[in-house]
């Protein structure tokens, strides 16, 4: 394979403390190494920055949720140009909802090289394998959904926590799946019967657990098996004024538990797109930020890490495993209205939403983000996510940066909204004039996401052993004075590399890569009841054959990535 | 106003997509650069010269701009489409997408129109004389934004799903209208001198339809609430006013429900 | 001891029932007995078995007779043909694997085809419907663990899924509804008098193609308006009664089918049974489900959709995917002459198109990929045999709610067949060298 030297560009990499130092890196074999031979290819990265490849921690990019969402909006293709195919490149369509060509071509584009797949129904996992398969360039992985599983639900409530784990583990390995997720826990089982749980106190129908019991067995679970990654949950009453408070609940769940693994995993519970869970106010009337209150929180918990979950202000597709608020929200915007409940395990609904600048309701959600950004302490705990495509379509991740990074670029988006008084008074962001750096945004893009992700060892950093991601984009930080250059940058890689492959080329995309799928497979403790359990339910409430489940690794996941864990006592 | 005329030479073998047949695209351009601009057929692209013969310039703007087309234009598509200004004459019976997704200027069609005319329209007249097909002035696959401004005159009959998620804008139809007209409208209004079948309004949040003729079966969802005496495109006659969709949501305004409205001449 | 293959998937409907037991010859080269199948689905195994197999490619000659011809000479030609077609049309789709899919689709990316399924004359209407209203819905499964009220509308299964009753709809004892069908009523609203209504608790026996209006009275009923005397030809008491009998459900699960489907108005059937769906949702759980016929249509409504962002119907021809049924779909291509060559796989619309399509096939260049001799075979110019895809290879299929399930190979296919895969493999590396690259 070839050598390579990227010389000369404006390095930032948070995990080995480089803040813009000019320095050269080296690829060779696949891997960052310390130097290499008079024969490397020589790429001139002067006047440009250079970090590790980015990670995505948070995005629904590939599963029948996703898929719905690109067949039931042909109106969404017309939303952006859609590219014919050249060179290596297949055609690619798709604003909000992209074809997974698109995904992996743009992702490549914005320097990403590692995306995970948000939530992944185990029912369903072999199509999200599928798409994962067929999305080009980036490594993947995907979370199967926990929170509303009959077996976790009952296990937890029998107080089981070492079936619970057997069960997980087990699951992890059926679905081939990488961490534990957790969405409205028992919320979407209640909306089984159309109900709901909008407090961590509301039990679940029938199964009579509480969300704060679901949230609390899987956190114990994930260190039981010592996991990668943590337990990573969207808590109950998305969306809601007032919703700051349950929130707050919730992460107080994880208060006093260590982490336990091996991956240089620091903290026990990951809150996804925290912005949705941020909001104050009792109605739409009265709702204000309350980013101050989770800011706060997260910043004094050092085992608690968060992404945003971005409102970039776009027409978009909201997507989650959070049936009862897609139902809500369709009742609120009259919009289409797709949903899927699924047997025993989860559910999930799709709605379009447009959220618009001139809605004061919108304008505040887009500051909240921002605002929980800029009050963080240690921006390796917050990370950039738009949940996409919830609060905004990926490829806005370096507009987020631009916003992020230029107060005067956020003052141009007040002006630009119909209610700006009101939305300035109605969140702390109006006076705000805090500025991050691409240090901190190299934290939050990939430093950040990589340790929490317990892959601080393959990703996230320009350190020698780590794999050969890198990405270089013109932007000179030294002379850049205009924000848009930031999103212009951003956006168009120059170059790109993907395990020391040449994936970029000025621009331009020259290669597919060779992509890996990431799961765990952890070994516990033979357990017989589990196994009888498992089986009972196949036989009698599975609609699918206990030997038809699995997902067969032979060519759903043709470049896997495993990591063995041994969890046995 | 310049006048570029286009005139079919040759029949193609499949179809040709004639997105470049607007004052949009024509404006500032010669008759030389005209011929050469792509119209393409399936996975080529023959240009604009192979298939017609083309005379005139277009003017310095789309507004300074009149598009004439003449000739059996049957196997011809997007005539007038995402035009903002201008005049598009067609001398001819034409297929798909007519005026779709135009903003403004006037489109005179003197035959017959293909389906999917006048999609998503925002502004702008289209007048046909002959007959005009499915889908006209309707939004676009799986878009709650259908018509939104402008009018449309079809002087013969319509085929299925005109006005479907109108939001805005008017349609008169002489003739006679196949099944569902405004279905999901939430807005706008649509005329029909002549007969219709059925599916008149259903599931119209807002919007108002106006039917002279006949109608084979009515909507259960439509309630008979008296009749009115209206003036309705020259034509003043008592119309027996119907309110609907019940079936259907309907937003409030002052406390009170608003309705679709279907007046039958009477 | 018996050979017996269990955990077998049925690759007929789109019930795609996965407890078949496939019982071997000891060698395990042929099929002795199948287990559990319905009729059909018993039937797909023990007819691949038939002696009398075409298991070479065949092409037409100018006197009506046929040719041998190897598969790779099928490959040139069906290369050939696609290459030089200035618009050609690749339907079927819907009886392979999502894997042939797959190669299928980069070989309609390379030569600028229009790929569409057999929903165009199936579930389009609903795909449509999908796209302008959404749609509540779930597994099979849950609804068999839940549902307490169980519509059919326009649909027969009896006829058409003849085990979904008993694997999921009515009979089983699931979590919920450990009575069985006693946990259940049955509604079937068809305005004939069939074996499926003939199990029901109800029938609404309405008139033929007034179910839009009838959807629309249920609405009207739910929101306690008034009603005219009679709707689709049921009074108003008994529309009335039926919206009490939904609304009373805990759960009410809609399956529906091409009594609405292809019936007046088509996608505003669905649409309106949706809202229908959705009304309820105001009062109760409510999920409605398309009863999808061929056993993987459903995987290339999701194939096409990941790939190319549409489910049916794609126009690939300018270099782009665009979608817009009435222009790109398969019957309105044909009749107005808008192709020029005709590619077909796992389907047969020589039987189920209109004759005025068939007739435009006939004239075309043309190929069909496809196990059996069947009308289409009859009219285009060169047929290729190849493997049954749940028999004699595996694959992924998605059943009618979305599920995905990977079929398995039972036994070998006949000496020297290939597989819809690997002919598809061969066509792309004939159509790159036709293109240059």
């Amino acid at each position: 394979m070839a050598e390579y030297l990227i010389k000369n560009g404006f390095v930032f990499d948070p995990v080995q403390g480089i803040n813009g130092d000019k320095k050269d890196i080296a690829i060779k074999d696949g891997k960052i190494v310390e130097s290499v031979g008079a024969s490397a290819k020589v790429i001139d990265a002067a006047g440009k920055t250079v970090m590790a490849g980015g990670v995505d921690i948070h995005a629904h990019v590939a599963g029948p949720k996703v898929n719905v969402g690109r067949n039931f909006r042909p109106e969404d293709k017309k939303q952006a140009i859609y590219e014919p195919g050249r060179g290596v490149r297949r055609m690619s369509g798709g604003f909000s909802v992209p074809t997974v060509f698109k995904t992996g071509y743009e992702y490549a584009n914005m320097g990403y090289t590692t995306v995970m797949e948000a939530a992944m129904p185990p029912f369903y996992a072999r199509h999200v394998h599928e798409e994962i398969r067929d999305t080009p360039i980036i490594d993947q992985g995907a979370y199967p959904v926990f929170g509303n599983n009959w077996f976790v639900l009952e296990y937890l409530k029998n107080g089981e926590a070492e079936n619970t784990a057997a069960y997980i583990s087990w699951l992890l390995r059926m679905t081939k799946g990488f961490a534990i997720k957790c969405v409205n826990p028992g919320g979407t089982e209640a909306w089984g019967w159309g109900l709901n749980c909008t407090s961590i106190h509301d039990p679940v129908p029938y199964f009579d657990i509480t969300p704060a019991e679901i949230v609390k067995g899987l956190i114990e679970a994930n260190e039981y098996l010592k996991l990668p990654h943590s337990m990573h949950v969207h808590s109950n009453n998305l969306g809601n004024p007032g919703n700051y408070e349950t929130t707050l609940e919730t992460l107080k769940l994880a208060e006093g538990i260590s982490a336990k693994n091996d991956f240089g995993r620091e903290q026990v519970l990951h809150h996804t797109h925290i912005q949705f869970h941020s909001y104050g106010g009792t109605t739409w009337g009265d709702f204000e930020s309350r980013a101050d209150k989770i800011a706060d929180y997260v910043n004094s918990q050092k085992n608690i890490t968060c992404d945003i979950g971005f409102v970039t202000l776009d027409e978009t597709t909201t997507m989650t495993a959070d049936g009862p608020f897609e139902h809500h929200l369709c009742e609120l915007n009259h919009l289409k209205w797709a949903n899927t409940d699924v047997e025993l395990e989860t559910g999930s609904g799709v709605v379009p939403y447009v959220y618009s600048p001139d809605i004061y309701v919108c304008g505040l959600q887009w500051a909240i983000g921002l605002e929980i950004a800029l009050l963080a302490k240690d921006s390796m705990r917050f990370h950039m996510t738009t949940d996409h495509p919830n609060a905004g379509p990926f490829t806005r991740y370096p507009r987020v940066m631009k916003w992020l990074m230029s107060a005067k670029a956020r003052d141009e988006m007040f002006a630009g909204m119909k209610n700006e008084d009101k939305v300035r008074d109605r969140t702390g962001l109006s006076t705000m004039d805090r500025e991050l750096s691409l240090y901190e945004i190299a934290m939050m893009t990939r430093a950040g996401t990589a340790k929490a992700l317990g892959l601080s060892h393959m990703y996230g950093s320009l350190t020698p052993g780590l794999c050969g991601d890198v990405a270089v984009y013109d932007y000179n930080p030294e002379t850049a004075s205009d924000p848009e250059a930031i999103e212009k940058a951003f956006g168009k890689a120059a170059f790109l590399f993907k395990q020391g492959e040449l994936i970029i080329n000025d621009g331009e995309i020259v290669s597919n890569g060779n992509k890996r799928t990431l799961w765990v497979n952890v070994k516990t403790n033979e357990n017989p009841q589990v196994e009888r359990d498992i089986a009972l339910k196949f036989n009698k409430f599975y609609t699918v054959n206990q030997n038809n489940y699995e997902v067969a690794a032979h060519h759903y996941v043709p470049n896997p990535y495993v990591f063995e864990i041994d969890a046995t006592v | 106003m310049e006048t570029v005329t286009l005139t079919i030479k040759e029949q193609p073998p499949l179809f040709l997509e004639a997105e470049v047949f607007n004052p949009d695209a024509l404006a500032s351009k010669s008759a030389a650069e005209i011929a050469a601009l792509p119209l393409p057929m399936g996975k080529t692209t023959p240009v604009v010269g192979d298939y017609f013969t083309v005379t005139g310039k277009g003017g310095a703007t789309a507004a300074e701009t009149k598009v004439v087309v003449n000739g059996d234009l049957t196997k011809v598509k997007y005539i007038g489409a995402h035009m903002s200004a201008g005049e598009v004459v067609i001398n001819g019976n034409t297929d798909m997408y007519v005026g779709a997704w135009m903003t403004g200027g006037k489109i005179t069609a003197k035959g017959t129109i293909g389906h999917f005319a006048a999609t998503a329209m925002k502004g702008g007249e289209i007048i046909v004389e002959g007959d005009a097909g499915n889908y006209l002035a309707a939004a676009y696959r799986g878009d709650w934004r259908g018509m939104q401004g402008g009018r449309i005159h079809v002087k013969g009959n319509v085929g299925s799903d005109t006005g479907t998620f109108m939001m805005g804008g008017e349609i008169v139809i002489d003739g006679n209208a196949d099944v569902h007209v405004m279905t999901h409208a939430d807005g706008g209004k649509t005329v029909i001198k002549g007969n219709a079948k059925s599916r008149l309004g259903g599931q119209m949040v807002r919007g108002e339809i106006y039917l002279f003729g006949s109608v084979d079966v009515m909507m259960p969802g439509f309630n008979y609430v008296g009749d009115v005496e209206l003036e309705v495109e020259g034509v003043k006659a008592k119309f027996a006013e119907y309110i609907g969709d019940t079936g259907e949501r309907h937003p409030k305004s002052k406390g009170k429900l608003i309705y679709g409205k279907l007046y039958k001449k009477k | 001891m018996a050979n017996i293959v269990s955990d077998v998937i049925c690759t007929f409907c789109g019930t795609l029932c996965d407890d078949l037991e496939i019982e071997l010859s000891d060698d395990g080269k042929k099929i002795k007995e199948v287990y559990h199948a319905c009729a059909i689905g018993a039937e797909k195994f023990l007819h691949s078995q038939a002696e009398d197999r075409i298991t070479r490619p065949r092409m037409m000659q100018e006197d009506g007779t046929t040719k041998e011809v190897s598969y790779e000479e099928a490959a040139k030609y069906t290369a050939k043909i696609l290459c030089d077609a200035k618009k050609p049309l690749m339907y079927g789709w819907s009886s392979t694997s999502c894997e042939a899919q797959s190669v299928g689709h980069e070989i309609a990316e390379a030569v600028g085809g229009m790929v569409d399924n057999t929903a165009t004359v199936c579930h389009g209407s609903s795909l449509i419907a999908v796209q302008d209203v959404g749609i509540p819905s779930c597994t099979l499964g849950e609804a068999m663990n839940r549902a307490d009220r169980v519509v059919f509308w326009g649909c027969n299964p009896a006829h058409a899924h003849p085990r979904h009753m008993s694997r999921y709809s009515v009979y089983p004892r699931g979590f919920f509804t450990g009575k069985g069908a006693k946990s259940r009523k049955v509604i079937v609203i068809d305005p004939r008098k069939t074996d499926t209504a003939s199990l029901a608790d109800a029938h609404l026996q309405l008139d033929q193609g007034r179910d839009y209006e009838l959807l629309s009275a249920l609405r009207v009923a739910f929101r306690g308006e008034k009603l005219p005397d009679f709707v689709a030809g049921i009074p108003k008491d008994q529309i009335y009664e039926a919206a009490d009998l939904l609304k009373s459900g805990r759960f009410v699960i809609i399956y529906f089918g091409m009594g609405v489907t292809q019936s007046l108005g088509k996608n505003h059937n669905i649409d309106i049974a949706i809202a229908v769906t959705r009304d309820l949702n105001d009062y109760t759980k409510a999920a409605i489900m398309p009863m999808r016929g061929h056993y993987n249509v459903t995987g290339s409504g999701e194939v096409l959709g990941w790939q190319f962002g549409f489910p049916y119907c794609v126009d690939l021809s300018r270099g782009i995917a665009r979608y817009n049924p009435g222009e790109t779909s398969s019957n309105d291509l044909l009749v107005r002459d808008e192709v020029d060559a005709a590619f077909i796989l796992g389907s047969d619309p020589g039987a189920h198109f209109p004759i005025s399509s068939v007739k435009k096939i006939a004239q075309l260049p043309s190929v069909a990929i496809d196990p059996h001799l069947t009308p289409t075979t009859a009219v285009c110019k060169l047929h290729v045999p190849v493997a049954f895809v749940g028999v004699e290879v595996g694959g992924c299929c998605y059943r009618m709610d979305n599920v995905p399930i990977e079929s398995r190979k039972v036994v070998d296919p006949p000496e020297g067949m290939l597989t819809d895969q690997e002919f598809l493999t061969m066509v792309l590396a004939e159509v790159r060298k036709c293109k240059g690259v």
